[in-house]
């Protein structure tokens, strides 16, 4: 499937004789279009602003007011809620350990991936059809499937509660997907570059650190802003290989018992739980996007 | 089922590393890391659902799967799943067709998408608490329930008090039925309408010294006051320290029943039935004086709480189609579309008859990729609802992990319920294998 970008975005056809009146008369016919994506648009951030609100009133505020009176009165808002969950909770620790899994759980599988991708794609051995086969099969294999296993296992290995038991299973359910995006990614590389580069009698390692990596570096890309938003907002994983070693999600579900009372830390967590992932989406949009088409069967 | 590592033949050993061993070499780490932590695994739970909760000496048989559709928790656990199947996918498609369509006629579609698309990037987990906040039921602090109750504000008003009783015999009625006086009036004449049961800090900050009506010529006025002042006073009376009831709705109702005149009450309680004829008029409190204020639907409760958490669903993934259905739709040819609109079709017959063709294939792997998606959902639901109502809103993935790890501890049966979520999806998988051996 083509890959999104803005440049591709097909321009409106108009005609260079069209009249004022055509345009104004275009300009109507619009209107109630551009009114309604305008509301849809504000209704789809509220929610986000909203939390964003809530985390700024102090818990007695909080009971006393909503979250939108906060910008009628701005002076309702206040910083401290941040600075309590900074300085009294473990929600920086946990955002430590977020930071440690969705990058060991992005790092590693892309490193696997590429391997087995550029195998796939460009080496030839028996049954390589088939056991790409069976990696599109494991795609859609539910990891629930490998919890209470896994869970077993990591008990006897020692890895229960553990960053890099973490890691290990993310990369697990990572790598269907990401040898499928890469391995199709690799084969569209022109087939004169490697062969030239092999009878220049380069190795095959030296081919896939030297032509296929670089290459095959917005495949890669896409590819890891996707391994990272989710390994970082994921929840069951890490509910069920860890107790004392909780990311974010894990540490705010547990306070998640007394949500009235505990807002005032809830909030502001969850906040600061969405800020990195926000960012990542900002700075890499586009990336992302093309993740998603190239690999919207998972 | 084993690794999927080609294993080679033993016997010709030598040529064979010689052609494939860097193959094997690059496949090695992948095939160990999918040997062990999926294909073992589901090897291992479908082995694990047919002994209980002991472990392997415990066998059971199918109990597991019987369980699953007799156990209540779990029966409910799976309606609710085929609510969110039935719903959720094709609701995220056609939102995001619809969003995809529209966004080509605007100029500002990047920011259209981008804030659309946004909440991809968010957890599910912090979805839930976002939509947790919105969903509160107190008008105060939910934001949904506070614009219902402000847009049912534009059609209905709330009244000023709750709670009154009329302040002596001289009046009938109650807050469901408004109070009337009973002496039948003509113009010129008075109406005292003395209310109490009123709690001090009910009335409307606005209220001040409740003012004695005169007579006047064609006319009936009258007071609504709070007929009650420390240490009693004499019922029916207007006196010292007694307070009007600003904003209260007073009715003239003719002999034959019929309301002719409706007006407020002012800061004094006083009001003015201006231009009255006659004789045989009643006046009295409306009921909507006493209409209680919008409490907020409760969204969190058992009833609503699987809908509320698919909306959500919805806000998270309408992007997701909105975009992937907006690539399909940009390698439309625009020559088909012009074609048809210069042959005079309109818009939606346009929509209807070739971009909705066209698109099919990318609607439908929106809609599989959805249909997957939806069967695994867990985060959003444990986040939004409230202890009470999870239950309510538990779907398969849910239980699979409260029998399993949240407190029950069976791996039997929540190994089972796992394998059944794997049968759930291995049409998409055989779909997709399908769709693969065609490419090749």
């Amino acid at each position: 499937m083509a890959a999104y970008t803005e440049a591709e975005a097909v321009p409106v056809v108009r005609d260079p004789n069209e009249t004022v009146g055509a345009k104004i008369g275009r300009g109507v016919t619009r209107l109630p279009i551009n009114v309604f994506l305008l509301a849809v648009g504000v209704l789809w951030l509220v929610p986000t602003i909203g939390l964003f609100f809530t985390s700024l009133l102090s818990a007695e505020n909080y009971t006393l007011n909503g979250w939108w009176k906060v910008i009628a009165h701005p002076h309702l808002a206040t910083w401290a809620n941040y600075s309590n969950v900074w300085h009294n909770t473990d929600i920086p620790h946990a955002l430590l350990i977020t930071a440690e899994i969705a990058i060991g759980g992005t790092v590693l599988p892309i490193l696997i991936a590429s391997l087995a991708g550029y195998a796939f794609a460009w080496l030839d051995f028996p049954g390589r059809d088939w056991l790409f086969v069976v990696v599109i099969a494991l795609l859609v294999v539910p990891l629930q499937m490998a919890l209470i296993p896994i869970f077993s296992l990591y008990n006897t290995a020692h890895l229960y509660d553990t960053v890099f038991g973490l890691i290990l299973f993310h990369c697990a359910f990572g790598l269907p997907f990401a040898i499928f995006l890469l391995r199709n990614f690799f084969i569209g590389i022109p087939k004169d570059i490697l062969e030239s580069a092999r009878i220049d009698g380069a190795s095959e390692w030296r081919i896939f650190f030297r032509l296929i990596l670089p290459l095959g570096l917005p495949a890669i890309a896409s590819l890891a802003i996707f391994q990272f938003l989710w390994t970082w907002n994921d929840l069951l994983v890490a509910l069920v290989m860890a107790r004392n070693t909780q990311p974010i999600t894990v540490d705010i579900f547990s306070q998640l018992r007394q949500f009235g009372s505990n807002i005032d830390i809830i909030a502001p967590a969850s906040f600061m739980s969405l800020i990195i992932p926000l960012g990542v989406f900002f700075a890499f949009q586009r990336y992302f996007v093309q993740g998603l088409l190239a690999g919207s069967v998972k | 089922m084993e690794p999927p590592v080609a294993a080679p033949p033993e016997r010709d050993q030598p040529h064979w590393f010689g052609r494939y061993g860097t193959a094997v070499l690059f496949l090695l780490p992948a095939a160990f890391v999918l040997g062990l932590w999926i294909v073992y695994p589901t090897g291992y739970t479908v082995a694990r659902s047919f002994f209980g909760r002991q472990g392997f000496g415990d066998f059971v048989g199918i109990d597991n799967y019987k369980s699953i559709f007799t156990t209540h928790l779990l029966v409910k656990a799976i309606e609710n799943s085929a609510i969110w199947i039935l719903v959720a996918p094709a609701l995220v498609t056609a939102i995001g067709l619809v969003f995809a369509v529209l966004t080509e006629r605007i100029r500002w579609a990047v920011a259209f998408k981008t804030a659309v698309f946004m909440p991809m990037a968010i957890s599910l987990f912090a979805t839930g608490v976002i939509w947790h906040v919105m969903y509160i039921k107190d008008p105060q602090q939910g934001a949904v329930n506070a614009a219902i109750g402000a847009v049912r504000g534009w059609f209905t008003s709330s009244g000023v008090l709750q709670d009154a009783q009329p302040s002596s015999s001289a009046i009938t009625g109650t807050t469901a039925t408004g109070f009337t006086l009973n002496k039948p009036l003509a113009a010129g004449d008075t109406a005292e309408l003395g209310l109490t049961g009123i709690p001090p800090d009910a009335v409307p900050a606005s209220a001040k010294q409740a003012v004695q009506p005169q007579p006047a010529q064609g006319a009936i006025a009258g007071v609504v006051w709070r007929d009650f002042s420390p240490g009693g006073g004499t019922p029916g009376k207007v006196e010292k320290g007694e307070l009007g009831i600003p904003g209260a709705k007073v009715a003239l109702v003719d002999s034959s029943g019929k309301q002719v005149q409706s007006v407020k009450a002012g800061d004094d309680g006083s009001f003015t039935f201006p231009n009255v004829t006659g004789s045989g008029y009643k006046a009295k409190v409306a009921a909507s004086t006493f209409a209680a204020p919008f409490g907020g639907v409760s969204w969190l409760g058992s009833q609503l709480i699987t809908p509320s958490i698919i909306i959500a669903y919805i806000w998270v993934w309408a992007g997701f189609a909105m975009v992937v259905i907006g690539a399909g739709l940009a390698a439309i040819s625009r020559e088909v579309l012009e074609a048809a609109r210069t042959d005079g079709a309109t818009e939606w017959q346009v929509f209807r008859r070739i971009t909705v063709p066209m698109l099919a294939p990318v609607i439908s792997v929106v809609f599989i990729t959805m249909l997957i998606n939806v069967l695994k959902v867990f985060d959003i639901v444990i986040s939004i609802a409230p202890g009470s109502t999870q239950s309510d809103a538990a779907v398969i993935a849910v239980q699979m992990w409260r029998q399993s790890f949240g407190g029950v501890n069976d791996f039997g049966l929540g190994s089972a319920i796992a394998v059944f979520l794997f049968v759930l999806v291995v049409p998409v998988l055989l779909l997709n294998v399908r769709r693969f051996r065609r490419e090749v």
